[in-house]
């Protein structure tokens, strides 16, 4: 934000208007000025309001006063606080590895010479397009622990005996939040590694074939080098955005059963919201953040000589 | 777009590669099944949803006497129900409403900033296109506890502008950086001769730019309407009263009641939400496609 923070500086107060179309900066800001002040407002401000309510008591409908670090220590003792850590570590790590190879494996089946190609790059992105909460709804119908279609179809070939308890039990809800988040994540994954795998000139695979290449190592030592700042910029996403997610849990389990599908994001809103409590609420966002900022530093340092980042070129 | 359509275009010029040396049987085992297990995977929840949908209650949890994969009576029962005794009509006039004005507005705002950043290259525009493509990466679960303070403070708690307002926080970001990419395919030349011939900037802008953009603002335009029709976590905080509710928050709050279930209805709640996005998305898949890979491709 260095660059906007200049902006209370914009010379909006000179009063030819001609000066203005002549300078830069001034036009510059000038145009910069609606999104600046709605991001300023809206999302600097409140993530500085955040990182304050964590130091605070607040609570809802009740002004808080500073309390130091008192919410941190509440939540270093905290065996849920951990638990949820302990969850988002692993609903993330499980959930990136599997959407990234399923995804990588999709995109280069998508790559081959297929009748219907742009059908279905079209239908594959489905998932991704459709409300989450509402296919999280379809999901916790799925997941139904009477009525479910998988224990149906299971009984049916005979492989179990019984309905699955899928969201009832810690370990089958935490695999089946994570199906689910796969479920909706493999597209994003697919597609845009699709588009990466689209730019790679096909004499390559020609010249690395005559070369006497398997069609594993044409994949090891063309695709994949090829590949890599793509792949690096679409996990640094979907691994962000899986650490922060919320819908598909609220839908399905609310942190539930005892606990054992908690996010750090489910637990703020049931702490903050749900109950009440803003600061510890707060405090426990806060806590993502340095998560949050080692997935963007990798980002930026390990994409450094794709300087796209900065609007320029390469 | 350009750069999507010469691939396609290269990549016609090349059609077939070394496909040929492939015999069919194998094609059967390594691409066509395993594709198919994943069409089916993706989208068998949707056949659930809308076949659930169609059900009528009584053959919805008997797996006896009816194949849960078809439906013997189809029914409009619960679709009935949720338009008339419910008030989803309500829920899809708020999202329509709120998301249009938020992509409207993140829309205007971002083509300003994408143009003074990628074209007038003031001093420090580098700087602010690093801190625009950085607030991209703040996701709203860190920011809607404070926003609640804000927005409760002035006054907007359990009011559509909570969220028209909200939004754009995650939406300029992300416009903002499709246009930049989109206004960098424009040639300077055509800007230049402009300038040349005595046109102001405000009129490059309107009469050059954004016509030569307007497939980066369509793209723009429908991700950016998707995204918030698909929000959930602000609309969940903010919005108390039904009334006010956005779709996927009505359907979540209102329509689960007590532990029974009303499996029908909320399908049917869950695909009429969805069918907006969805054809929406098929009038515009290339340009969705678009909008979605541009973000990293360069």
């Amino acid at each position: 934000m260095a660059g906007t923070a200049t902006i209370g500086s914009t010379r909006r107060s000179v009063s030819l208007l001609e000066r203005l179309e002549n300078s830069r900066l001034g036009l510059g800001l000038l145009f910069l000025l609606p999104a600046a002040v709605l991001l300023l407002v809206f999302l600097t401000y409140p993530l500085g309001l955040g990182v304050w309510l964590g130091f605070t008591d607040e609570r809802i409908g009740r002004p808080g006063i500073y309390i130091g670090l008192e919410n941190y220590g509440f939540l270093w003792h905290d065996s849920v606080f951990w638990l949820s850590v302990f969850n988002t570590v692993l609903y993330t790590t499980v959930a990136s590895v599997l959407k990234f190879g399923l995804g990588l494996w999709l995109a280069l089946l998508l790559n081959e010479r297929l009748p219907f190609k742009a059908f279905f790059r079209a239908i594959v992105l489905l998932p991704w397009v459709v409300p989450t909460v509402l296919s999280a709804i379809a999901f916790w119908w799925i997941y139904d622990a009477q009525f479910s279609i998988l224990s149906y179809v299971l009984q049916k070939i005979g492989l179990i005996t019984g309905p699955i308890n899928f969201l009832g039990d810690p370990t089958n809800a935490r695999a089946s939040v994570i199906a689910a988040n796969v479920w909706r994540g493999i597209p994003f994954v697919a597609i845009t590694l699709l588009a990466g795998l689209q730019t790679i000139s096909p004499s390559l695979y020609e010249a690395a074939t005559l070369d006497g290449a398997t069609s594993w190592q044409r994949f090891r030592f063309v695709t994949f080098p090829l590949l890599t700042p793509i792949i690096a910029i679409v996990m640094t996403f979907s691994v962000l955005f899986t650490f922060t997610d919320f819908q598909l849990i609220y839908v399905l389990t609310r942190g539930g059963p005892v606990n054992a599908t908690h996010l750090m994001a489910t637990l703020s809103f049931q702490r903050g919201i749900s109950g009440g409590n803003l600061g510890e609420g707060a405090a426990i966002a806060v806590a993502m953040i340095p998560f949050l900022l080692a997935a963007i530093l990798f980002s930026y340092f390990g994409l450094q000589r794709r300087r796209w980042q900065q609007g320029g070129r390469d | 777009m350009a750069d999507v359509t010469t691939t396609t275009a290269a990549r016609a010029g090349d059609e077939g590669g070394m496909n040929y040396l492939e015999r069919l049987p194998r094609r059967v085992v390594t691409v066509y099944l395993p594709l198919a297990i994943f069409v089916f995977v993706l989208l068998f929840p949707f056949y659930w949803m809308a076949i659930t949908t169609f059900k009528p209650n009584e053959e919805l949890t008997d797996y006896k006497n009816y194949s849960p994969f078809w439906v013997v009576n189809p029914t409009l029962a619960h679709i009935r129900y949720l338009l008339f005794e419910t008030s989803y009509p309500g829920w899809l006039l708020n999202t329509v409403i709120i998301s249009v004005a938020a992509t409207f507005l993140s829309l205007l705002a971002s083509v300003f900033a994408a143009y003074a950043i990628e074209r007038l290259r003031f001093k420090g525009s580098r700087g602010v296109g690093l801190a625009i493509f950085l607030a991209y990466l703040v996701p709203p679960s860190i920011l809607f506890i404070p926003l609640a303070v804000m927005v409760f403070k002035l006054g907007l708690y359990d009011t559509r502008f909570a969220l028209i307002l909200t939004y754009p926080t995650f939406l300029i970001p992300f416009c903002t950086w499709l246009l930049m990419g989109y206004f960098r395919s424009i040639p300077y030349e055509l800007e230049e001769c402009a300038l040349i011939d005595g046109a102001t900037r405000w009129q490059i802008l309107t009469r050059i730019v954004l016509p030569l953009a307007v497939p980066g603002l369509i793209s723009a335009g429908i991700f950016a309407f998707t995204l918030s029709w698909n929000e959930f976590i602000y609309a969940l905080t903010f919005i108390q009263s039904s009334e006010n509710k956005t779709v996927p928050v009505g359907v979540l709050t209102e329509l689960v009641r007590s532990d029974v279930y009303e499996w029908g209805a909320l399908m049917a709640g869950a695909l009429l939400g969805s069918l907006p996005v969805v054809i929406l998305y098929s009038f515009f898949v290339e340009h969705y496609v678009s909008s979605m890979t541009g973000a990293v491709k360069e």
